[in-house]
């Protein structure tokens, strides 16, 4: 089973740990990524995220596929929020169940080391005296 | 000489920025491809040539410089991308 969410409204965390939970599961695994209140010792007022929304959902398939056929897996749930971040809010939860917690474990990572590498998403961080595209330049 | 197709190219993030507009319209011979396109959008607007890399999709797939392009694709920028 695999469920892939972008949404605007804030993601409640425990929505993919409670969908990803299985009978068969021997454990879970669960990444966090939080906005954070600081870059390179700059003061970030908040994130703005924006997606290719049909691209980002169909590569996010193809990442949580490919771990599928990497790893014994039972369950994979992604969300990713888009839209207007304040510090210490959630971007993105992904939990993972399986029987045995080295395959949790080492897909959630390469979910999340994956998504950050290929997913038509952007983040721009705006600080007190202007803002970035992350990654745009050099 | 093909003939002429009109191209609406979207963008996102730091290149919607550099576009001014979240899509434009181009035109292209039938027969063009990525590649041509590229070399196209970097005349136009030289800040695309100043990103750290972008990468152009057809139909939602990263596509390659010698894909053919047609009117009917839908064609993106996707600029460096930094989710999660």
């Amino acid at each position: 089973m695999t469920e892939i969410i972008l949404t605007q409204v804030p993601i409640d965390i425990h929505y993919g740990i409670n969908a990803v939970m299985d009978p068969a599961a021997g454990g879970i695994d669960v990444f966090i990524g939080t906005v954070r209140e600081q870059t390179k010792g700059k003061r970030v007022l908040r994130l703005e995220f924006e997606a290719y929304e049909k691209m980002a959902v169909s590569e996010l398939a193809k990442i949580t596929a490919a771990a599928f056929a990497k790893w014994p897996l039972l369950k994979v749930v992604v969300h990713h929020r888009t839209g207007i971040l304040a510090v210490g809010e959630t971007a993105v939860a992904i939990a993972v169940s399986a029987a045995h917690r080295d395959a949790a474990f080492e897909a959630c990572r390469f979910i999340i080391d994956t998504l950050k590498q290929t997913v038509p998403i952007w983040k721009k961080e705006v600080f007190e005296d202007g803002e970035v595209w992350v990654a745009a330049h050099p | 000489m093909g003939s002429i197709m009109k191209i609406t190219v979207i963008a996102f993030g730091v290149a919607r920025e550099i576009f001014g507009a979240g899509s434009i319209e181009t035109e292209l011979y039938t027969d063009a491809s990525v590649g041509t396109l590229r070399n196209l959008l970097e005349q136009k607007y030289p800040r695309l040539g100043d990103l750290a890399s972008y990468m152009i999709a057809v139909n939602s797939e990263y596509a390659e410089p010698n894909i053919v392009l047609a009117a009917s694709d839908e064609v993106a920028i996707i600029p460096p991308v930094s989710g999660g």
